[in-house]
């Protein structure tokens, strides 16, 4: 059987898996991070967009993909349950001159196959979204956009991929990319050599270092973007997702009600030097940017005091914005899958089947399907959506589900301790991240300040390890330094 | 004890007063409310009853209440033992879900609380509890890194004090080495000094305002005697690291609280945030209750009723208080105010208590004038020679000092309030 590698457990590495699930491929997928999705994909606008921002004279690529995958995505998010809603989206016009953008997003939206596009005047406009300035005078009216949850969409996408025989191997860099007799052998790791007829670098930010050390000279930077995230119930917020008309370089600020509910702002749009690609500090400049650019289109902005969260992430910017998907002759068996800047994270899963479709025209990889192949993959039962009929008969299965551990999302030790058991089929370390990105326990408004003390105990009693060496998101993180008395005795636990 | 509580709950049993939370303020509700006769139960997410106390390890508890100084626990166990004497009903790992009002043909209107526990002392499972009256008691949670708009990366090693206390003082484990604590309130003062005592080094109390937010005696007994610096008019801009935290990065701030100077970089690896507490009222909030944006809790009558006839609020989710003995007297007048409001006692007029000049926060917000009554208030800035006074009932007091951080309290008489109309209290 031939075989492949993954280098990188994104949404664009996790959605390669799993479309390579379905065939008679040994298909690895390797991931440097504890967990999947905790790269790019983890601080992400989350928007599905419709594909009427993608200019296809420049840059057929994304806007194939964006369109596709936007539609890929209402499928996959039923198959894989993944949490999503389709709100639709409205580009706002604040003068004149953004008026006659919206005409011109409008034909490339058409160009595009863009379903449901319209300019509505500023009625209209209201009706679909009551929090919009009112200075603002039209809007493109986009019915095709949406929203997922990027970390919980690669967390399906890995168990499902995982499900159907794909080996997950994370907290495992890769060292190399092994070429034998001029072509590609597999990839080197600190685990060990794993062996593979085809590699294909979907590494995210770090695609360019993947791509050199197969002899492919690439170039990626990253691209700062920062977010504020308000307590849902905290005040204004929004229905559609709203945004004024972009620039060249950047979609511009955002304002979406994700799908828990909660609204968001942003993202700014920093350019970064190629160093920086672990630079995920927040900024009072970049929140103020987000701010203002937030006050310019909405009627109401809920007070600061209602921040849930504030967070910043790194988008991978290619040289001219022009993703690099592609199976090279030199050496053979190397495809990038790089540079994948927004929209990317709608993008994934056509991108997905445009990759299987080049290992197999390009490669010669004969995609035979598997006779069992399963597209389902339920999530973990969340307590707080479901009926009081359910609840009743998961707590007389399992009384855990009855011990509420997180108050503000209300999430019980039952799904704390599914979440680790899926994290174990995964072969993740469990860490607070991990149960936190599964289950959104410590996602509330005190932070975690009253469950991160009950859920580090679940996991150090599943673990099997001390409390203090329970982890937010890894090494250094570690949630103590030892017990209590361990400065009197002037001992090290961690080295320091 | 539980298979009672199993029968008990499994029929449409009905309480006259159901508490929420087992802190201070519940506890001592449910003894007076079964003093006074009522039949009670007391609702607490925890897997035990005590509250916040149990993990307060340090004295200053219980001086008005007990009349006695004792540490947390000892005063969340007198509060526990009494109730074990009284054979109050207690259901931990008990988490609230709901809290309607119905009609029932035979009781009236009752309270319906949905709830769903883990079967430890009241059965597993989705249960409806209903009550007359309820006495919420939730308590309060801590400010978040993002609410006060501290920047930076996202770090390990950050912790809210009361996170921190919980480790240390419940689960035994020493969060880090090096710490700056963000906050000069009690709590930020008192984890200063526990840090201390473990043997880590406290680089800083760093606080915005030019005063410190606690007691003075914690001033000096938690950061002088143990040489802990006290960085005034202060404020903590980043927190900065790779993994863990190595360093916040501060500014002195001007008396708008806006930095000033380039600022400059203290080294720790660990930051400890006590930047005051936000009472608990989500579930409340729910039911549609009127809240008071300066205490951040729900307005309440001298009763300590809510804006919800029958639904009653003590302690740190009525409004945050300087010591438990206040959130213990809350919760008995709770108590009292849940047997008015059974017996259909309550008065039926009320008049507000206006905060005036200098006067931050104020409760209760209704007085009828038919009743003693304390007033619980906090000045909004710092003040010497002060006087505070009520002038429509010509009532007044002289203090040396009134500081924002420390509560005041001054009581009422019925004779004091009688003929009085809207009353207004201020500091000048």
């Amino acid at each position: 059987m031939k075989s492949v590698v993954i280098v990188g457990g994104g949404i664009v590495g996790c959605s390669i898996a799993r479309n390579l699930s379905r065939y008679e491929i040994e298909t690895h997928l390797v991931e440097s991070r504890l967990d999947v999705g905790w790269g790019v994909t983890k601080a992400n606008t989350s928007i599905i967009h419709p594909g009427h921002e993608e200019d296809a004279s420049l840059h057929p690529l994304r806007a194939k993909f964006c369109v596709e995958g936007n539609r890929i995505w209402r499928r996959w998010a039923g198959e894989m349950d993944i949490p999503s809603s389709w709100n639709g989206e409205l580009m706002v016009a604040l003068d004149d001159g953004d008026v006659g953008k919206l005409e011109h997003y409008l034909r490339l939206g058409e160009k595009n196959g863009v379903e449901g596009l319209e300019i509505v005047d500023g009625e209209e406009m209201r009706k679909l979204e009551p929090n919009i300035t009112p200075d603002a005078t039209a809007a493109l009216w986009a019915p095709a956009a949406g929203l997922i949850a990027p970390w919980e969409a690669c967390i399906a996408l890995a168990e499902n991929a995982a499900d159907n025989g794909v080996k997950i191997h994370l907290n495992t860099e890769v060292t190399g990319v092994d070429i034998k007799g001029g072509a590609v052998a597999g990839v080197e790791t600190v685990g060990g050599v794993i062996k593979a007829d085809v590699v294909i670098n979907a590494a995210g930010l770090f695609a360019d270092s993947i791509s050199e050390m197969a002899g492919v000279p690439l170039s990626i930077k990253p691209r700062k973007g920062q977010y504020y995230l308000f307590r849902e119930g905290g005040g204004p917020n929004v229905e559609r997702i709203v945004h004024m008309t972009p620039t060249e370089t950047t979609k511009g600020v955002y304002a979406v009600k994700t799908v828990e509910g909660n609204l968001m702002l942003g993202p700014t749009a920093e350019d970064m030097d190629e160093d920086e690609k672990d630079e995920r500090s927040t900024t009072g400049e970049g929140l103020d940017y987000v701010w203002e650019n937030a006050g310019k289109f909405l009627a109401s902005l809920p007070p600061k005091s209602t921040v849930l969260k504030i967070f910043a992430g790194l988008r991978p910017e290619p040289a001219g914005g022009k993703y690099v998907i592609r199976a090279y002759d030199n050496p053979p068996g190397f495809v990038n899958v790089a540079g994948i800047r927004s929209p990317g994270l709608t993008a994934a899963p056509a991108i997905a089947g445009y990759v299987v479709n080049l290992l197999e025209e390009k490669l010669d990889l004969r995609m035979a399907e598997k006779e069992r192949w399963n597209p389902i993959r339920r999530g973990i039962k969340r307590f707080s959506r479901i009926s009081d009929a359910e609840r009743q008969h998961l707590i007389s299965s399992n009384p855990g589900y009855g011990n509420v551990v997180c108050m503000c999302k209300e999430v019980t030790e039952g799904e704390v301790v599914e979440a680790i058991n899926r994290m174990r089929k995964l072969g993740a370390e469990v860490t607070m991240d991990s149960i936190k990105f599964r289950t959104l326990a410590m996602f509330g408004e005190c932070q975690g300040s009253f469950c991160r003390p009950r859920i580090a105990g679940i996991i150090a009693r599943e673990a099997g390890m001390p409390l203090w060496q329970v982890s937010v998101n890894g090494e250094g993180t570690e949630y103590g330094t030892g017990d209590v008395k361990v400065l009197q005795r002037g001992e090290s636990n961690d080295g320091r | 004890m539980a298979d009672d509580m199993l029968d008990g709950l499994s029929e449409k049993e009905i309480y006259d007063v159901l508490v929420i939370g087992g802190g201070a303020a519940g506890l001592a509700g449910a003894i007076k409310a079964q003093e006074l006769g009522m039949k009670v139960i007391v609702i607490e997410n925890g897997e035990r009853i005590g509250g916040i106390p149990l993990q307060c390890i340090h004295p200053g508890f219980g001086n008005f209440y007990y009349g006695e100084n004792l540490t947390g626990p000892e005063f969340a166990e007198r509060l526990i033992g009494r109730l074990n004497e009284m054979n109050i009903g207690i259901c931990t790992e008990t988490h609230v879900m709901s809290m309607d009002t119905v009609s029932d043909d035979a009781s009236g209107m009752l309270k319906e609380v949905k709830v769903v526990t883990s079967g430890s002392s009241c059965g597993g499972g989705i249960k409806k509890l209903y009550a007359r009256t309820i006495i919420y008691a939730a308590g309060a949670r801590e400010r978040n890194l993002y609410e006060v708009g501290i920047t930076g990366d996202r770090v390990g090693g950050v912790y809210t004090a009361g996170e921190a206390q919980t480790l240390m003082d419940v689960h035994g484990i020493m969060p880090g080495r090096k710490v700056v604590i963000i906050g000069s309130g009690d709590i930020g003062l008192i984890r200063a000094r526990r840090f201390a005592l473990e043997g880590a080094a406290v680089a800083a109390v760093v606080e915005m305002l030019p005063y410190p937010g606690g007691l003075q005696r914690n001033v000096v007994q938690c950061l002088d005697d143990f040489g802990i610096p006290l960085l005034t008019s202060h404020m903590v801009r980043e927190i900065r690291g790779r993994r863990r935290v190595e360093r916040v990065v501060l500014s002195e701030v001007d008396d708008k609280f806006m930095p000033t100077g380039n600022g400059r970089e203290i080294e720790c690896d660990t930051v400890a945030l006590a930047v005051g507490l936000v009472p608990n009222v989500r579930k409340l909030e729910e039911t549609g209750i009127a809240v008071d944006p300066s205490t951040n809790g729900p307005v309440v009558n001298e009763y300590m009723e809510t804006s919800v006839p029958g639904v009653f609020a003590a302690g740190n989710a009525l409004a945050i208080n300087d010591y438990v003995d206040y959130a213990a007297e809350q919760g008995e007048r709770a108590a009292i105010g849940a047997r008015a409001y059974i017996k259909n006692e309550m008065p039926s007029e009320w008049k507000k208590l206006g905060k005036g000049r200098n006067i931050r926060i104020a409760f209760p917000h209704y007085i009828s004038g038919e009743n003693d009554v304390r007033i619980y208030a906090r000045v909004s800035k710092p003040m010497e020679n002060a006087r505070i006074h009520f002038p429509e009932i010509g009532k007044e007091r002289k203090a040396a000092r009134l500081m924002p951080g420390e509560m005041i309290i001054m009581n009422l008489s019925r004779e004091e309030l009688e003929g009085a109309g809207e009353i207004t209290m201020e500091a000048e």
